[in-house]
């Protein structure tokens, strides 16, 4: 008997007891790649695919070929960014408390992913769509969705669109591009091709946008994506958020041996860029130049934002349990909101005390909707919606044995 | 009236729904250029093009998973697993998403699409070109599951089903493609030219999805069967004798119960036939209903035949598939008391 054949079991860089420690992860300088022709190719995309396009500087400086593909971005826009930013961190942190004090059932926090969504969002026009993930949240906050939907959706009230069927967080809504979310991880990975096909067949001139996170690339259906995007090329982009954690799961249990996930779609023949998601400008620039490669009709692209998961899995999770309490703080991209926020200053064009101002301004619009919305109906406070709903929408037409039950019920 | 063979209706009634439809896709794997491995969709290619009828790569997951995303935007994909033995990885994305949609989303999006798959046993094509798996499908809440006997049926069917708002399952009894099948396994089978089912209609005609056919008035006893099983249900009636009332369910969900009970009320007495294994099977569900709608008129246990609780075997296809001598055991059995 010989220990030769040894396996690997991909460890994270730091447990509960450890200092953070990310020195293994290789943070190139803003500025460095250059914007690629809108045609570009897998085979020609590998720099992109494993190094990191940032915009940002350590001062939060713009730099870079990326920053002038940008320009048109004015302070305007970048301000819009940085509010869209600070109203999904607001919404947050309402609900995350609603979840404490028992008010509703289940919350999931997006807090260190904010610029992604956020930036992305800005870039598409209606009736794009997005098929997202449950920590996308973000995408609805920059499509300006009504606050009072997003929260009756958490809550399971009247004002929920969803009359209380689905679990807090599984957003749904046609008009602002965010398709029905669903608990199964993966399946709509490869729906946002299909979708994107339709469109192809169509000519309506629309996009899709498929997103994953970094353990769910594991599924069977991020394959089945990137295989069938690849073979019939319709107008699609597929995200990948890569936050290093899935639950307690340390991403290189999703990597394994290889580089970085961007690659991976270079070997379906997908040309994948990786981007610092924690910059704002960056997640901006990337994100223009995929919608309008995607629209005028070069075919998928993947992208791998490169970010970290700040807070807990969900309301349901104590990452204290699986590793270091302050390992958001070393996360060498920051925060998004700061390096956004330390960019406008460095522009003249913000200051600290009016960053302060624009949080509480924030946070009162977001508490004031809450209130609202709480008054139609809490966890603590219910004003449940009628049982016979859960028979609607089953299917079109409600057939004989549903009808059946509904009477059993009582209704 | 033309004869058509169950294949040739289903591929007639994919040309007119191309034809009626500009949002109908017809894809799969070998669907497109080749034409199916059945040949169901030969010619359609050709006629209407890569863009409406086309091959993909051997995983079902991605068919199903772009379907449901091409129907949520408005398209009515009909798409094809070769066997329905292979459904397995596309599980997921039917009974997760497709069936799902309308309901979670709150009616915002929908899911018009089809699965058609080739199912059933008696062609020697053991564990994995054998199964039946219909109940996997009618426990699924969202789904409807129709599957037809006879190539008039299966157009009628098959029209309703792409014209549908929802996801259904539409299952082929493949042994029925070329004729209809009566268990005698010599090698003498009949093809539908041969045969009055085979009678089609030209054009657009739909068959009501959740409508049970009668396919033999009796007084005696009735037999619930679908699929092969309804020809296997003839030859055991003509066999024994037994003047039993045949009911060709085909929709499984939704379940046509007023055709049932009227007919159980009339005869007291009731056996189920199906291909697929016993425990926990939708022979299961027929005798629970039954045993709920029908108690008072009952006149002796229900019976039930069925494939044993085995995985489909090879070299010994006979003993395992439900053929005429058993179901005739079990008339006489259910007419005994």
């Amino acid at each position: 008997m010989t220990k030769a054949l040894k396996l690997t079991y991909p460890p994270p860089p730091a447990r509960p007891d450890d200092m953070p420690d990310f020195s293994a992860i290789e943070i190139p300088p803003a500025g460095a790649l250059q914007v690629p022709p809108l045609d570009l190719e897998a085979t020609h995309s590998r720099d992109y695919a494993n190094g990191l396009i940032r915009v940002l500087d350590d001062e939060g400086k713009a730099v870079g070929p990326w920053a002038d593909y940008i320009a048109d971005l004015d302070v305007s826009a970048l301000l819009q960014g940085l509010r869209d930013m600070l109203k999904m961190r607001a919404v947050d942190k309402r609900l995350l408390n609603a979840q404490r004090q028992g008010k509703t059932s289940f919350y999931l926090q997006c807090t260190g992913e904010e610029a992604i969504g956020c930036g992305f969002q800005r870039q598409l026009v209606k009736g794009d769509m997005n098929f997202p993930t449950y920590r996308q949240q973000s995408l609805l906050i920059a499509a300006e969705y009504p606050l009072c939907d997003l929260m009756g959706q958490i809550y399971s009230n009247e004002r929920d669109p969803l009359e209380g069927r689905q679990l807090p967080i599984m957003h749904s809504s046609r008009d602002y591009g965010f398709f029905s979310i669903s608990g199964n991880l993966g399946t709509q990975y490869i729906q946002a091709v299909g979708w994107a096909m339709a469109n192809a067949l169509s000519g309506n001139g629309q996009i899709a946008a498929g997103w994953i996170g970094d353990g769910a690339t594991a599924s069977n259906d991020f394959h089945a994506a990137l295989l069938s995007a690849s073979v019939y090329r319709p107008p699609v982009i597929l995200n990948i958020v890569n936050n290093q954690w899935a639950i307690s799961t340390y991403t290189g249990v999703a990597t394994g041996g290889s580089r970085t996930y961007a690659s991976r779609a270079r070997g379906y023949g997908i040309p994948a860029l990786r981007v610092d998601g924690n910059d704002y400008l960056a997640v901006a620039a990337v994100s223009k130049w995929a919608v309008e490669r995607t629209r005028s009709g070069h075919g998928p692209v993947a992208i791998e934002w490169f970010t970290y998961r700040v807070a807990a899995h969900s309301t349901s999770d104590d990452p204290s349990a699986y590793r270091p309490k302050d390992e958001a703080k070393a996360w060498p991209l920051g925060d998004p909101v700061e390096r956004l926020k330390a960019h406008l200053i460095l522009q003249g064009a913000w200051s600290e005390a009016r960053h302060v101002q624009a949080e509480a301004e924030i946070l009162d619009q977001v508490t004031a909707v809450q209130k609202d919305v709480e008054a139609h109906g809490t966890f603590v406070t219910p004003k449940p919606t009628s049982p016979a709903t859960i028979f609607k929408g089953v299917y079109a037409e409600m057939p004989e044995h549903l009808r059946r039950q509904r009477q059993e019920m009582g209704y | 009236m033309p004869r058509m063979t169950m294949i040739e209706a289903l591929r007639d009634a994919m040309d007119i729904m191309l034809a009626r439809d500009p949002g109908v896709l017809v894809f799969g794997e070998d669907v497109g250029y080749f034409g199916g491995v059945f040949r169901c969709t030969a010619g359609l290619q050709a006629k209407y093009g890569e863009e409406r009828v086309f091959d993909t790569p051997i995983n079902e997951s991605a068919i199903v998973g772009m379907a449901v995303g091409m129907a949520a935007q408005g398209m009515r994909p009909c798409v094809e697993v070769q066997f329905a033995d292979y459904v397995y990885p596309a599980y997921d994305q039917i009974t997760q998403e497709a069936a799902r949609l309308r309901h979670r989303s709150n009616e915002m999006f929908t899911c018009p699409l089809v699965v058609r798959m080739p199912t059933g046993g008696g062609i020697f094509g053991g564990q994995t070109h054998s199964q039946s798996p219909e109940a996997l499908f009618t426990h699924v809440a969202g789904l409807k599951v129709v599957i037809p006997s006879t190539p008039y049926d299966a157009k009628g069917l098959l029209i309703a089903a792409i014209e549908d708002p929802d996801p259904v399952i539409f299952l082929e009894p493949k042994r029925l493609y070329n004729g209809p099948f009566y268990g005698d396994h010599s090698g003498k089978s009949v093809g539908w030219r041969q045969h009055p089912a085979g009678e089609v209609p030209e054009g657009h005609y739909s068959i009501g999805i959740g409508k049970a056919d009668i396919r033999r008035e009796g007084a005696e006893v009735t037999i619930l069967a679908y699929g092969t099983m309804v020809y296997i249900a003839e030859a055991a009636v003509e066999q024994s004798g037994i003047d039993a009332e045949i009911i060709d369910l085909r929709s499984l969900l939704p379940l046509d119960l007023e055709t049932i009970k009227t007919s159980i009320e009339k005869t007291g007495r009731c056996v189920v036939v199906r291909e697929a294994t016993r425990t926990s099977g939708f022979g299961g569900e027929l005798i629970a209903e039954i045993q709920e709608a029908c108690f008072w008129h009952l006149k002796s246990p229900l019976q039930r035949v069925t494939g044993w609780d085995a995985p489909y075997p090879h070299a010994t296809e006979w003993d395992y598939f439900p053929g005429p001598d058993r179901v005739a055991r079990a008339l006489q059995t259910a007419m005994e008391d």
